[in-house]
């Protein structure tokens, strides 16, 4: 295997004891990604210039004898992180050629843990979407199926890990965008505990959800990110001032002693048969590991869309009143600073973020406040305390990622077709819980050549990622579903 | 919760966003829809719950209040659109005596 398809633990391990450079690794990258993101369409924009720089950087610490836990390790940031000099757009018009003055905590915590940025990946615009169809600026494929979308919003990010662009991603899960990308494309996607990782730099579209996770091909590798990156900043007074204990070392080679719930209201019934086997089969895997599992329930858990799609837009028509053609970003001249700002926001938006502007200026608008937002602010109580209660019988819950695999390009046109895709997801980002998903087996839909990768969910109570990471890895080391297929793009491509 | 009729003109002159007459339809239809899947809140019981304000076990977070250095403005103002001097560069804001 050559370096670029190593795990991060061993291309970190070889270039820390220099069996090869950090800007070798930079370099054959670069040449891979100038060859397959064409296809693609992961990056956005490759940085170069920064990968280099960050390599040379690696290979002067790693020659005055340091140890790094990243070391030469490439990575895809999601463009709505903050590097600075780098183009950082979110994928929308209204920031199209902007440069960020500064760097996101969370990627200068992965750069001075060694790794390397190769570029920024696309997502749906300001990161609302389930199928990255919503960026402006560019069409991301499915590494598995070039017709079918990689999932969204971090879907740049997922592609490029599965498509072998980086071996490690940044994404930004508020209510699902890290794990139902992550099950799409056959990876790991992890979701921390809302607050472990400061969002310092992180372009804001709900802020009482956001939170950037890691992306990775194995459970070991998102555990070194994360490790990497979680912990108290300064810089963002949301951020946990809690002890972040090492998640990467595993200490667990079975379930023994572990209570799995299963959720009774996310009935399998209700899925495709194939996609319903493949659950059904894991929850049977993790009891063949050891796990008890035991019945739950989360009778609030259907009111999640309901509550998530009053939240996030109204948190993301506050937070998106900054883009007004004044402090950066595009601006579309009028007679009077009203109108500029009206003209500003209609040609720098989109659809679907214009959508959400409306009915989060609705939901918060005199006369409305308490019938929409307030309403869903105690509906979200509800949810957790389901979540609450579940965690009196069980360590950790298993479910579906996602209701289906990666499906094709333009399949949901009607906005709430796509906001279904978020049912499995948005409860656990409501109650702020730490939430992953891993590969859990593969589907052939009717009109696909290749098989499609599932994704398991699983999620512990908050805070509990140690366990949560060492759940996924027994898990993903007693199933090697990874193992099975790979990505056609990895056979097909040279390089 | 009663009503789902929005007057989508006026929530976009809050939200200061301009609409096309295609937009005002197509928005409005779409928001209309949602806003009765979101009706079914209703049926929750909500009367005797707090409303979640954060997630996670927090209290006030403060910090000594001294001047930590800012963002070079040479590079803030790199980004704006329009900037003159040490300023972000607007239209007229208040109109002239007529």
């Amino acid at each position: 295997m050559g370096p670029l398809d190593r795990s991060a633990a061993a291309l970190a391990r070889a270039v820390s004891a220099r069996e090869l450079t950090a800007s070798e690794v930079a370099e054959a990258m670069l040449t891979r990604v100038g060859e397959r993101n064409p296809a693609l369409g992961a990056y956005l924009s490759v940085t170069a210039e920064h990968a280099r720089a960050a390599a040379r950087r690696v290979d002067e610490r790693i020659a005055a004898g340091e140890s790094l836990p990243l070391a030469g390790v490439p990575l895809a940031v999601k463009d709505n992180m903050c590097l600075a000099g780098t183009r950082t757009t979110a994928a929308s018009r209204i920031l199209e050629g902007w440069i960020a003055p500064y760097t996101a905590t969370a990627v200068q915590r992965c750069l001075d843990a060694g790794a390397i940025p190769i570029g920024k990946a696309n997502l749906d615009e300001f990161a609302m979407g389930s199928s990255c169809e919503n960026s402006a600026l560019g069409i991301t494929r499915n590494p598995w199926d070039q017709t079918r979308v990689p999932g969204g919003s971090s879907g740049g990010s997922v592609a490029a890990v599965a498509g072998g662009l980086a071996t490690i991603g940044l994404g930004s899960d508020t209510g699902g965008s890290i794990r139902e990308p992550a099950a799409f494309c056959g990876v790991v996607g992890f979701k921390p505990t809302y607050g472990r990782v400061s969002r310092y730099g992180l372009i804001a579209f709900a802020s009482s959800l956001d939170q950037i996770g890691p992306i990775a091909r194995t459970v070991e590798d998102a555990a070194l990110v994360y490790d990497a990156m979680a912990g108290k900043d300064p810089a963002d007074a949301t951020s946990l001032d809690l002890a972040v204990e090492a998640t990467a070392g595993f200490d667990r080679d079975d379930l023994r002693g572990v209570r799995i719930g299963i959720v009774a209201e996310f009935d399998l019934a209700r899925l495709e048969d194939d996609v319903a086997a493949v659950y059904r089969a894991a929850y049977a895997d993790l009891a063949r590991l050891g796990a008890e599992l035991v019945d739950v329930s989360l009778p609030t858990a259907d009111y999640g869309l309901a509550t998530y799609y009053l939240i996030a837009p109204a948190e993301c028509s506050s937070n998106l009143a900054r883009f007004d053609g004044v402090r950066y970003g595009l601006r579309v001249e009028g007679d009077d600073v009203g109108a500029m700002y009206e003209a500003t926001r209609a040609a720098g938006f989109g659809p679907e973020v214009k959508r959400r502007i409306l009915i989060g200026t609705h939901a918060l608008s005199s006369g409305y406040y308490d019938a929409y937002y307030v309403r869903a602010q105690k509906a979200r109580t509800l949810i957790a305390n389901d979540f609450a209660r579940a965690f009196e019988r069980c360590d950790a819950i298993a479910s579906p990622a996602a209701a289906s695999p990666a499906f094709p390009f333009n399949a949901k046109s009607d906005p709430y077709s796509m906001y279904l895709m978020d049912y499995y997801t948005i409860p656990m980002s409501l109650a702020g819980l730490p939430a992953l998903s891993v590969p859990c087996g593969y589907v052939t839909p009717p009109g696909s050549a290749h098989p499609l990768p599932l994704g398991l969910a699983l999620t512990t109570p908050l805070f509990a990622e140690r366990s949560l990471l060492s759940f996924a890895h027994v898990y993903e080391r007693g199933t090697m579903h990874a193992e099975r297929y790979a990505p056609p793009v990895l056979t097909e491509v040279p390089g | 919760m009663s009503s789902t009729n929005i007057d989508i003109r006026h929530v976009a002159k809050l939200a200061r966003l301009a609409l096309s007459d295609d937009e005002v339809a197509l928005y409005g239809a779409q928001l209309e829809n949602l806003l009765v899947h979101v009706a079914e809140l209703e049926k929750l019981p909500t009367a005797d719950v707090v409303a979640t304000a954060q997630v996670i076990p927090s209290r006030n977070v403060e910090r000594d209040d001294v001047n930590t250095p800012s963002l070079p403005r040479a590079l803030v103002l790199a980004g704006a659109p329009q900037a003159e001097g040490v300023y972000f560069r607007v239209p007229r804001i208040i109109a002239e005596e007529g």
